[in-house]
This record gives C-alpha cells, sequence and structure tokens, in this order.
C-alpha cells in the first residue's frame, strides 16, 4: 500500500504520457506499415499542432480553435507527403528517409523563427485542464481523460481499418504495395490518407499532451515523436494495438524512473528497450511474422 | 606505369598539402583579428572540423550503404574525452567546483588525447556494432541514434560528475588558439593550420582506405549486399570496420569541435546536429569525399559569414527588420536543403571527386587534338 501510494502519481501521469505517445504512435506506425518509411516529421507535425493552438486561441474562441486545430494539422501532414515524400516515391527508401528529416529540419526552424524560440504558453482549455484529487494524488483531469480517450480513438479507428472498404484498401497496399495497385486501389489515395489520419491522432495527441505541459518550444516535438517511434517498434511495426500497448508501456516505465529521481535516464530507458527489442524480438510483440529487418 | 602512375599521384598530393598549408599560414598572417576578413579564419577552422567529421559520416552512409544518425553520440564521446584529459592539473579544481576538483588528477599532451577521443569513440563503436550492424537500413538509423541519445543521459549523469563534470560545462583545456610558435621574438599563430592540418590528415587516411581492397568491399556491400557475400565478402566485419574507422574519425572531429569552441557539455550533441551533418553529406554528394569537403565550407560559410544578414535585418542592401529576423537565416538554409533533396538529389558532386573533373577535361583535350 505504501509503494501504491508513493507511485500513484507517476503511474497516473505514466497511463496519461503513454495515450499521448501512442496517438503519435499510431502516425508511425501507419506510416511504417505502408511505405516502410520512418516519418521523422511526425515528431515535429506533433509540435506544430501545438503552436498552432497558441496563435490560433489568441484569435478565435476555443470551440472552434479545437476543431481547427485538429484539421489543419490533417492538412500539414497531407502536405507534407504530397510535397516532400511523393516525389521520391520510387526512389531508395534512404533518400526519402533524408527527405524526412529535411522537413523535420525545416519544421523546427519555421517554428524557431515564427516564436522567436520563445517558450510558448499553451492555453488552459477550461475542464480539461481543472485540477481534480483521486485516490489523494492531485492531478489534472486531462490526466484522466487521455486513457479513456486513447482507447476510444483507437477503437474507432480499428473498426475503420476492419469494416470499411478505405480501411481494407489500406490494409491491402500494406501488404503488397504493387499488387493492390494492379488490384485497382488508387495507392496515392490511400497513402494521402494515411497521413491524413495519422496527422489527425497526433493533433488530437499534441492537445492532450501540451495541456499537461507548460509550453511549446520548436524541438518539443523530437523527444516524444522518436519515443512514440520506439513504442511503435516495440508493439510490432504495422500493429496498431501493439503500438498503443508499447505507448503505454513506455510511458509509464518513464514516469516510474523519473520518480525514482534516475530523470537523466528516463530518456535514455527508451532507447534501450528498442535496442534490446530490435536484437531480441525484431518483430515486436505483435509484429507480422515475415521480415527482412534482419 | 602503374608504379609511376602512384608515385605521381603521392607527389601531387604532397605537394597540394604543403601548399594548402602555408596558403593557410600566410592567410592568418595577412587578416588581422578586426578585419571583416576575420570571418575567414573561423569559417576555415569550423569548416575543417565539420569537413572531418562528414566524410567520416560519409565513408558510412555513402560508401559502405549503412545508414547511421549516431555521428553526435562519437562526437560527444570523443570531446569527452580530449576535454576530460588535456585540462591542466591546476585547472581542476575550478573546472570540477561541484565534484572537487575530479578524480583524475593528470594532464596528456594535446596529440595523445586526440588519439585517445578517437580510440574511445572506435571502441564504443565496437560494442554497439556488435548487436546493432545485424540490423537493416531503416532500424539501424533509430537504434544508433538511439545509442547517441543514451550516451549524451550517461554524461550528464550526476554520478559520474567526477570524471564528466555531470551537466556542467568542460572548459580551459587546450584550444586551436593556443597554438603558436615562437621565431625570434615574433610569434606565429597556428590557431587555423592546426585544425586544418588535422582534418587533412585524417581525410587522407579515408581517401586511403576508400582506394584500399576494404574500400572496394565497401562499395561492393552498399551496391548489393547478397552479391558481395557471395563474392566472399564477409559482411559483418567489414561493415564492423566501416563503422569503427567512421567513430574513430568523428570521435576526433568531436574533439576537434571541443578544441575549436572551447568548452563542451553534453547538450549541445543532439540529435539535430548529426542531421545537420547529413544534410551535408547529402548536399555534398553521396559517396564523394571532395563534395562532403565542399559542402562542409559552404555550410559553414553560408551559415556563419554570407547568410549572417537574414538574421541581422539586413542582407543584400535591403533593409526589412520585420522578415530579416532572428532566425531567418535557418528557414532559408532548410528551404535550400529540401531543394537540394528533391531536386538535385545527387548533390554538388554526385560520385564524383576533384581528380575526376580535371581527368575528364584532359580526355576531351585528347579527343579535341585526335
Amino acid at each position: 500500500m505504501e509503494f501504491f501510494h508513493t507511485n500513484l502519481p507517476h503511474l497516473l501521469s505514466g497511463i496519461s504520457v503513454g495515450g499521448q505517445y501512442a496517438l503519435i504512435a499510431i502516425g508511425y506506425t501507419m506510416v511504417y506499415g505502408i511505405l516502410r518509411l520512418i516519418n521523422f516529421a511526425h515528431g515535429d507535425v506533433f509540435m506544430v499542432a501545438g503552436l498552432m493552438m497558441v496563435y490560433l486561441s489568441a484569435a478565435l474562441p476555443l470551440y472552434i480553435t479545437i476543431p481547427l486545430v485538429v484539421l489543419l494539422t490533417a492538412l500539414l501532414g497531407f502536405t507534407i507527403e504530397k510535397v516532400a515524400y511523393k516525389p521520391l516515391r520510387n526512389s531508395p527508401r534512404m533518400s526519402v528517409m533524408i527527405s524526412a528529416i529535411g522537413v523535420s529540419y525545416l519544421l523546427q526552424n519555421l517554428a524557431l523563427y515564427i516564436t522567436g524560440g520563445l517558450n510558448q504558453n499553451y492555453p488552459a482549455i477550461p475542464w480539461i485542464s481543472d485540477t481534480v484529487t483521486i485516490f489523494g494524488a492531485v492531478t489534472k483531469r486531462v490526466t484522466i481523460i487521455t486513457p479513456f480517450l486513447t482507447i476510444a480513438l483507437v477503437v474507432a479507428l480499428v473498426m475503420f481499418i476492419n469494416h470499411t472498404k478505405t480501411g481494407m484498401a489500406m490494409r491491402a497496399v500494406a501488404k503488397d504495395f504493387e499488387t493492390s495497385q494492379l488490384m485497382g486501389i488508387k495507392i496515392n489515395h490511400i497513402i494521402s490518407m494515411t497521413f491524413v489520419v495519422g496527422s489527425l491522432l497526433a493533433g488530437i495527441g499534441s492537445l492532450l499532451y501540451f495541456s499537461n505541459y507548460p509550453g511549446v518550444t520548436p524541438t518539443v516535438g523530437a523527444m516524444p515523436g522518436l519515443k512514440a517511434f520506439v513504442a511503435a517498434v516495440f508493439g510490432g511495426i504495422g500493429s496498431i494495438p501493439g503500438a498503443v500497448i508499447g505507448a503505454f508501456i513506455i510511458g509509464i516505465c518513464e514516469n516510474i524512473i523519473k520518480g525514482a529521481g534516475l530523470t537523466t535516464f528516463s530518456d535514455a530507458f527508451t532507447f534501450v528497450l528498442l535496442i534490446i527489442i530490435l536484437v531480441a524480438k525484431p518483430t515486436g510483440l505483435f509484429g507480422e511474422k515475415a521480415t527482412d529487418k534482419v | 606505369m602503374e608504379n609511376t602512375n602512384t608515385k605521381r599521384t603521392v607527389l601531387v598530393t604532397t605537394v597540394c598539402l604543403l601548399v594548402l598549408f602555408a596558403l593557410v599560414i600566410a592567410l592568418e598572417q595577412m587578416i588581422a583579428p578586426t578585419s571583416k576578413w576575420a570571418m575567414l579564419l573561423t569559417v576555415i577552422k569550423k569548416g575543417s572540423v565539420y569537413a572531418l567529421v562528414a566524410v567520416s559520416m560519409n565513408l558510412l552512409n555513402g560508401f559502405t550503404g549503412l545508414f547511421s544518425l549516431g555521428q553526435a553520440g562519437f562526437m560527444l564521446l570523443g570531446a569527452y574525452t580530449y576535454a576530460i584529459f588535456t585540462i591542466p592539473v591546476e585547472n581542476r579544481t575550478a573546472v570540477y567546483q561541484y565534484f572537487d576538483g575530479g578524480i583524475i588528477q593528470f594532464c596528456l599532451p594535446w596529440i595523445i588525447a586526440l588519439l585517445l577521443a578517437g580510440v574511445v569513440a572506435a571502441f564504443f563503436a565496437y560494442l554497439i556494432g556488435l548487436p546493432v550492424l545485424r540490423l537493416k537500413s531503416d532500424y539501424l538509423a533509430i537504434a544508433t541514434l538511439g545509442f547517441a541519445e543514451i550516451i549524451r543521459a550517461i554524461c550528464q549523469w550526476d554520478k559520474l560528475g567526477p570524471i564528466t563534470n555531470g551537466s556542467n560545462v568542460l572548459k580551459s583545456y587546450t584550444r586551436f588558439n593556443s597554438f603558436k610558435i615562437d621565431l625570434g621574438g615574433t610569434t606565429i599563430s597556428l590557431a587555423t593550420l592546426a585544425p586544418v592540418a588535422i582534418a587533412a590528415v585524417c581525410i587522407l587516411v579515408i581517401v586511403l582506405l576508400i582506394n584500399s581492397s576494404y574500400g572496394r568491399a565497401f562499395k561492393a556491400i552498399r551496391d548489393d549486399e547478397i552479391a558481395a557475400e557471395a563474392m566472399g565478402i564477409n559482411l559483418f566485419k567489414h561493415k564492423q570496420l566501416a563503422f569503427c574507422t567512421s567513430s574513430f574519425f568523428a570521435g576526433i572531429g568531436g574533439a576537434m569541435l571541443a578544441m575549436f569552441a572551447g568548452t563542451v557539455q553534453a547538450t549541445q550533441f543532439k540529435s539535430a546536429m548529426t542531421y545537420e551533418f547529413l544534410l551535408i553529406v547529402v548536399i555534398g554528394g553521396m559517396g564523394s569525399i571532395t563534395g562532403s569537403t565542399l559542402a562542409s565550407f559552404l555550410f559553414i560559410a553560408a551559415s556563419e559569414w554570407w547568410l549572417r544578414g537574414l538574421d541581422m535585418g539586413k542582407f543584400l542592401g535591403i533593409e526589412a527588420p520585420d522578415i530579416f529576423r532572428n532566425g531567418f537565416r535557418l528557414v532559408v538554409f532548410s528551404v535550400i536543403i529540401m531543394i537540394f533533396v528533391l531536386f538535385f538529389r545527387k548533390g554538388i558532386m554526385g560520385t564524383k571527386e576533384l581528380p575526376d573533373l580535371f581527368k575528364r577535361r584532359k580526355k576531351a583535350e585528347k579527343e579535341a587534338a585526335e
């Protein structure tokens, strides 16, 4: 009971952070499943969503800003794919990955220019930013909402992928790029769709993440982005439930490590986990059997 | 025929290097520290450091086809090793003020510390290479990136404070600026020659490696792993060799960066640094040493000197403080980089080297003469 009480706040924030990582990780895992591309710019899309919220909420009421931010984030993901990845569709994978790094560099520098490198205060969203107390642990309401919202969104996404025509096309493209093209699937459309869904979820993730943290800086997206990617690998890349479970595990472990007073290692832990999983079980927890990673 | 050719190449290279060194010394004497050309010296110094690291990265990414993003981590190891061992004993109490002067109470000559920097980086590369080099392209990239982050975290750990000074800066070690020789009363500063000379020697070694049978094996692995293995190339051994060599020089590059900057702190060596080097390699051309070197100097010259105005409110005579404010330079920069990545995928040099350009001209002349 003593252990439970001291660790409860860390556990709660771990679950919450895990949910936020999960929403980002889905974007990675879906894009990787289809294009075999680590979208390095995804973490920065998440950061830009945070910045858009800061700037838009200064001018518009919140009930317009929130949906607008989510939509604009989806648009950003769509544009990045069209401008930076589509022209390289037939070039080696390394070129596309370099392009992704280039986009990430561009977004970070753009954010640096616009914000002037200063920390931008994230607007408090009424109700979800309020503080609540559970089992004697004081926390923001967003901490409680995040896991439930994440699970609801994931269930909706899985339903979408398993039961709609677009979802079926996505699965087909992920399985075999060329054959699905021969079967009359418009792959460009499906790929755009993937980026839109991934960025949409990253947008929602950013709303939840930044409500918990003091502000947005240009490089804030890099770390959560990498961690979400590790979560996706941990869960088995291409698998949505895998990514979600991986993200929760990473979020919780990280916060317990922080709670144990080893904050310097909370980031390093994620990468140790990555190297261990890549060496021991490269397909991840729920990955497909057939793989050419190793 | 073969023999005389080799002899000629050696001669030409030596002469070129000596002329280059003489030129650098002359430049350093001519440019007063207050003149507006003083920036040129900074560009040469920092450019040489960047050139070495970019070439070492190209050895891995361009020549061996291993997509590694661990460069910043190895540079950090090099920079820390160098700084830790060259802080004079009398300064240690001041630098390690929170850790009772640290536990290392001796000081090595700079050249030994520099080599040691490379060796430490290569040793860690060897250890990390054992599990990681079995992974393919993007997994290797993310694993090496992760490794660099782990190293950064460990260096900042306060339990290691007596050695690494925790998250505080390391300073007052031997820098480039302290290199000078006394010639009968006049002191000649070698602050610019030192980085140029070290980088030139290291790059020369990399060129020799690439032109050896090992280098041909690296290229074979890049072009087709399976075919290379079928030809009897030991994949793992060669990958490990490329990885360790690249890290060795990245470590030396890191030490040089420390010598250039005068202070070392783990927070400098973020993954953004690796991305910068990767983009330099892409701009120069994957698989071209000359390209990487050229691109490094262009990159540094543009960011430290030519495009400065973009941040200062005035550029090419246009004054627009509202647009040309802090950070605009980097935006312009990243747009240029994206243009390269999307439209000039081969970079400045493609896979060609400088001598190739002369050769082609000679051939064309010969054909014209006939």
